[in-house]
């Protein structure tokens, strides 16, 4: 029982920056119908936004070593200007595009911000050392576990308390659910289309770079591809949860990062190496049996 | 008397079909106007076009002197004309509330949005019982009020309805348009109204318009056109009425 609560813990931390990041995907799929390929690279582009640019092997703490009052919000800052600037040039000359044209253009971006990282920074995996003291186990009654887990957890609930509040009771969250819903409609009342889509993609870049310092200082290497693994199990989190549903995106991360984790755990161990194989084909299973998601979206199905 | 809204030429295609041709309409301040015709005559097009939903190929279209082609819907709306488009279009899984206060929400907080919130909630009783229910559970008569309503909190000079009968039972239409009535009073409104049918037209416009094929066929105030033989010819296109017939004979 104490194994379990164990690896719920840890599923519970995995699941957390799945939906974080899922959240943000799904953000700009609601209102614009991106799905944006490159929202991993702005999570990588936030981790390395921590060192000083160079392509020495050894990295230096350039943000990175600013204490946390500082760097949350300078590395928050990063990548919503990347996000915004993503827009500006790329996707809101695009504009009228369908969404393969948006998704391609997503997958250039991708590619473009990845290259630009390995002319700067190099190939090579680079170790960084954030924030060491979150490494520290702590005890919560029989469990054992580092205090990052708890970080991650809380830094989730805490954001998406934030993302309902703001979409429930602020002005301009109610016009991005009207825009999600039904974008067209939302314009004729008024409702600024590239306002509202840029602040999607602040929210979302906002978003990417929470995940980055969490997944950072997880892992503690800095690679050109580190943020694609997750963006990618945040897309199908998306699509497990219900594409277009918030709700959804969050549901379909922790259900994600429960999967994965608990394959790990109770596998067979001759079979653990396989866990992938096994995480996706459960998820097929879930979209067999609800093509449209866990939690179905009406205004996509019901557009008229 | 200078027209509230003019439309010189208007022209719109959809690839190589064209749904408007040389459309020139106009609607002077404290109007009701209706255009009717069949089904894909253009009329949603044609208020598409002056909403900025869809680019014309050619024409002009003035509110209060002021060109619209060109402009995006946004700043259309802010004009002070509000578009209730066809098929109601209400925020689902926005809250009556929400929908109501989207009206408000794109200009600067005032004390008049609640006053405003009010006297809509007193114009339509059923909206304020389900303030805080999802759009989407309404039922499309309600639905259809809470677009009106929506349009109303704008505060818009003109409102242009798109088939506001489509899909109502007849007893609601004629609800609807009771309300449109006393909301033309009430808020001194200019109203431009498309309608299939032109039964109802006829109790309600000041002007008709006749829109078949893309191309007006027909205007007259409804006082004029009141024993419907005219409209009949140009909706159904079974003859060439010249503009103003008046009444046969």
């Amino acid at each position: 029982m104490i194994g379990f609560l164990q690896n719920l813990l840890d599923a519970l931390s995995l699941g957390s920056l799945y939906a974080l990041a899922a959240l943000g995907i799904g953000l700009l799929f609601g209102i614009l119908r991106l799905v944006n390929f490159a929202h991993g690279d702005f999570i990588t582009l936030g981790a390395y936004a921590l060192i000083v640019p160079s392509s020495a092997d050894i990295a230096t703490l350039l943000i990175g070593g600013w204490t946390w009052v500082a760097l949350v919000p300078a590395v928050v800052v990063i990548v919503v200007v990347v996000a915004l600037v993503s827009d500006a040039l790329i996707f809101r000359p695009l504009r009228t595009g369908s969404a393969p044209t948006l998704m391609t253009a997503s997958f250039a971006l991708s590619f473009i911000i990845q290259n630009g990282i390995l002319m700067i920074y190099g190939a090579r995996p680079k170790a960084i050392n954030l924030w060491s003291g979150l490494s520290d186990q702590v005890q919560i009654g029989p469990l054992t576990t580092p205090k990052l887990d708890l970080v991650v957890i809380g830094v989730t609930i805490l954001l998406m308390l934030l993302l309902t509040f703001f979409l429930k009771r602020t002005r301009y969250g109610i016009q991005m659910r009207a825009a999600a819903e039904n974008f067209r409609m939302a314009r004729h009342l008024g409702v600024d289309a590239n306002f509202v889509i840029g602040l999607a993609f602040a929210i979302s870049g906002g978003l990417a770079a929470t995940v980055s310092l969490l997944f950072v200082s997880q892992t503690g290497t800095l690679t050109q591809t580190m943020g694609q693994p997750i963006a990618l199990f945040a897309f199908i989190a998306t699509v497990v949860g219900g594409m277009g549903s918030l709700v959804g995106a969050v549901v379909g991360g922790f259900a994600v990062g429960i999967i994965v984790v608990m394959l790990q755990a109770y596998l067979p161990p001759d079979l653990r190496s396989f866990r992938d194989a096994f995480a996706f084909g459960l998820i097929i299973l879930v979209l067999v049996a609800r093509p449209s998601g866990l939690i179905p979206t009406r205004g996509l199905a019901e557009r008229v | 008397m200078v027209a509230m809204l003019t439309v010189e030429g208007l022209s719109v295609n959809y690839g190589r079909l064209a749904a408007l041709r040389e459309v020139s309409i106009h609607v002077d301040p404290g109007e009701l106007v209706c255009i009717v015709g069949p089904n894909g005559a253009g009329k949603s097009s044609l208020m598409n076009a002056i909403a900025g939903g869809v680019a014309p190929r050619a024409g002009s279209a003035k509110f209060e002197n002021k060109e619209l082609v060109g402009m995006r819907p946004e700043h259309i709306a802010r004009l002070g004309m509000s578009l209730v488009p066809e098929g109601r279009q209400v925020f689902s899984t926005l809250t009556v509330e929400e929908n109501l206060r989207l009206g408000t929400l794109i200009r600067r907080r005032s004390p008049d949005d609640e006053l405003r919130l009010a006297r809509i909630m007193r114009h339509f009783p059923r909206l304020n019982e389900r303030r805080n229910a999802p759009a989407g559970t309404l039922s499309g008569g309600e639905q259809q009020m809470l677009v009106i309503g929506r349009a109303l909190m704008t505060q818009p000079r003109l409102v242009m309805v798109d088939e506001p009968s489509l899909g109502l039972a007849p007893m609601i239409v004629d609800q609807v348009y009771e309300i449109l009535r006393d909301l033309r009073q009430a808020e001194g409104l200019t109203l431009l109204i498309n309608e299939q049918s032109s039964k109802r037209v006829l109790k309600y416009a000041d002007r008709i318009y006749v829109l078949r094929g893309g191309v007006i066929r027909l205007e007259d105030s409804a006082e004029n056109l009141q024993d419907g033989a005219a409209i009949v010819q140009a909706y159904f296109g079974f003859a060439r009425p010249a503009a103003n017939a008046g009444l046969p004979a």
